[in-house]
């Protein structure tokens, strides 16, 4: 799965907003995006799940430099791309593309399908008019729609699925290293989502692509995805490969994500959410102290107020920030520093 | 009082859409009992909306209802306007999926629940604004007393799914409708939405009819499921039986199409080809046979009806799943 330097190396990213009340007040500054680190393997899928709210978009934003994140660094391909201006950044990018949650919207409605598929080709000037058309019909073919049939259409004429899979040629007309796609197939109906879903994952081992997959659904992500992050309130809370994680989840906010999800098999036995999570999420701009999470927390205690939990290594490849883990004994939190634990070899004081 | 609440039998629902005909639903029939929670579940364009607006007399000019729907024994589908108001709110009410759009952005949630009170009691403004907070705790709001006095902005996603429910529940309605009421919102958030209108529904004794594309939700909360395709129900069964004995393909296909927690990763979902028929062509036949695995030239030539094949289980197919065995 993965070979020596990472893709992507995203390192302490940072962002944030300043939010104007009435009269150009400032009222406070929004954390959408506090520390973040994590690394993307060539040919890898990392999942992104979280909630309304969690910096899930903003951090794939700021990934692109679109905006610029307020600190921190983003290395692609060992490049730091918080550094590049001008024409460096713009040929960065074009190893990077993204695909929204609603194709209607990212589509140009006046446009014919391959006006929008060739649209990036032209902008990057690759080839003459003749070869970028023959290029727009090799990848509507690639996603499944057939370029005679479809290349004249606007997206009106199309299905949601439809728009969806020229969203999907647009973004692969200029041959990516990475793809983001932020709720790419959330919107679709669930018979067409899996028709997509396996076009993304064909897509993938045919062209060796490098996916960041950002969704609210915990099993569509767990379909896809080789690892898996958990964010929430801006803060990453829980890193692991996807078996682990789902497997054996050491956020209580993963736990109760997975809770939430409605099992199709009536009589499998549901315990009731409100005993994994309480509440709503509190607001981005005055995030609680210590866990951000602490509020909602059914296992929350006074440290977790006063320190905020790092992202620690609990087990294989598998991070969780939590003072409490779930599945696995965490060590008194008497210490200042929480030590780091090489793996999760404690079995003893809390049971669960 | 009969044990029954609703009782929709052979409804038709027609729009007329540049000189054509497009028949949004065909021919519905189901009937469900007073206190029960009834799922029906279809993708875009399934008719599942639309047949619950008819229940609602929500449908616009443009559309021809025919058959019938009887709701506490009063028949629907022809009542005049005056009629049908008294029975929207006190009989039936609805949630929609988009709580934003659905309340008025410019009053404050206290005269918002005040006046969906006040339009079916002669209430006093002082007795409705305690009504309105018994609705409003009804419905476990956090701080509800306060929200009285917030704009709809001022509140989450969540919470404002929890003032239209309390709208809802202003005239104590016999049967609410949920559209789609949990799509919207984040996962936590759909969870604690969903308890929150079982638990109402139980202690209120209501009707509820859930319409949603999730056959998940519809086998952690419903009795009774309805799956609809193109216009039609194609396979209905108290939940139980339905998922342990799929007979219609589609339902198969819905099923398998979920991406489910014990799949491993990067294992490819069981995906049927093709989209959902154009309304506007009425073709004979089953309207899945394109993409059905199991079609055959009787599919294509003959629609089947949907029969009370087992007890309690009514399909339409020809050709039905067996046990055990996937499409």
């Amino acid at each position: 799965m993965s070979t020596g330097a990472p893709l992507l190396d995203v390192r302490h990213l940072v962002q944030e907003f300043e939010v104007r009340a009435q009269g150009g007040v400032r009222s406070g500054v929004v954390q959408a995006v506090s520390d973040v680190s994590f690394t993307l393997a060539k040919g890898e899928t990392l999942g992104l799940v979280g909630e309304t709210g969690s910096g899930k978009s903003t951090l794939a934003r700021a990934i692109l430099q679109a905006p610029r994140p307020k600190a921190g660094e983003v290395l692609f391909e060992g490049t730091d791309l918080v550094n590049l201006r001008g024409r460096e950044l713009l040929r960065a990018r074009r190893q990077m593309q993204m695909v929204f949650q609603d194709p209607f919207g990212s589509l140009d409605p006046k446009w014919s399908v391959t006006r929008i598929v060739e649209e990036p080709l032209i902008a990057f000037r690759t080839a003459a008019r003749a070869e970028r058309r023959r290029q727009v019909a090799e990848v509507l073919d690639r996603v499944g729609l057939d370029p005679e049939r479809y290349g004249d259409r606007r997206p009106r004429q199309l299905s949601g699925g439809q728009a969806q899979r020229v969203a999907i040629a647009r973004a692969l007309a200029l041959d990516p290293a990475l793809i983001i796609y932020d709720e790419a197939v959330s919107s679709l109906d669930v018979l067409i989502r899996a028709q997509v879903l396996n076009l993304l994952e064909r897509l993938r081992s045919e062209l060796s692509l490098t996916y960041l997959f950002i969704a609210h659904d915990l099993a569509l992500v767990k379909q896809v995805s080789d690892r898996v992050a958990v964010m929430y309130l801006g803060k990453l809370v829980e890193l692991g490969p996807a078996e682990s994680l789902y497997r054996e989840p050491l956020h209580p906010y993963t736990v109760a994500l997975l809770a939430s999800i409605p099992n199709p098999d009536p009589a499998a036995p549901r315990a009731p959410v409100a005993k994994t999570i309480q509440g709503e999420p509190p607001s981005p701009i005055d995030p609680p102290s210590g866990c951000r999470f602490r509020t909602r927390c059914p296992r929350a205690q006074e440290i977790c107020a006063t320190q905020e939990p790092p992202l620690r290594r609990l087990g294989e490849g598998h991070f969780a920030a939590c003072h409490f883990p779930v599945s696995r004994d965490s060590p008194a939190p008497a210490a200042r520093e929480p030590a780091r634990l090489a793996g999760g070899t404690h079995d003893a004081a809390r049971a669960d | 009082m009969s044990e029954s609440l609703l009782e929709i039998s052979d409804l038709r629902v027609d729009f007329r859409q540049d000189r054509r005909l497009v028949r949004a639903v065909d021919g519905l029939t189901y009937s469900m009992r007073r206190g029960q929670t009834v799922a029906v579940i279809g993708e875009s364009g399934s008719g599942k909306t639309v047949s619950a607006r008819a229940i609602m007399g929500l449908l616009p000019p443009t559309a021809t209802v025919t058959g019938s729907i009887r709701f506490d024994d009063v028949e629907m589908v022809g009542l005049p306007e005056k009629a049908m108001r008294k029975h929207r709110g006190c009989g039936v009410a609805m949630v929609f999926q988009d709580p934003t759009r659905s309340l008025n952005p410019t009053m404050r949630v206290g005269a918002q629940i005040r006046e969906a009170i006040q339009t079916h009691e002669k209430a006093s403004r002082g007795a409705a604004q305690d009504r309105a907070l018994e609705l409003l705790e009804l419905v476990r709001l956090p701080a509800a007393r306060e929200r009285l006095e917030q704009y709809p902005h001022q509140l989450s996603g969540g919470m404002r799914q929890r003032v239209m429910i309390a709208i809802a529940l202003a005239a104590s309605p016999k049967l609410l409708i949920a559209d789609e009421a949990t799509t919207a919102l984040d996962v936590t958030t759909q969870a604690q939405i969903m308890e929150l209108l079982r638990d109402l529904q139980q202690r209120l004794g209501m009707g509820l009819i859930m319409i949603s594309h999730d056959l998940g939700l519809a086998a952690s909360f419903a009795d009774e499921v309805v799956v609809m395709y193109a216009g039609r129900a194609v396979e209905r069964a108290p939940t139980r039986m339905l998922f342990a004995h799929v007979r219609m393909p589609y339902t198969r296909a819905l099923l398998d199409a979920i991406p489910r927690l014990q799949n491993v990763s990067h294992a490819p979902l069981a995906a049927v080809p093709g989209q959902p028929p154009n309304l506007a062509l009425r073709e004979p036949g089953c309207p899945f046979t394109p993409r059905c695995p199991s079609a055959t030239d009787q599919c294509r030539e003959h629609a089947p009806a949907l029969e009370e094949h087992e007890p309690e289980h009514l399909w339409a197919c020809w050709h039905p799943c067996e046990d055990g065995v996937r499409a």
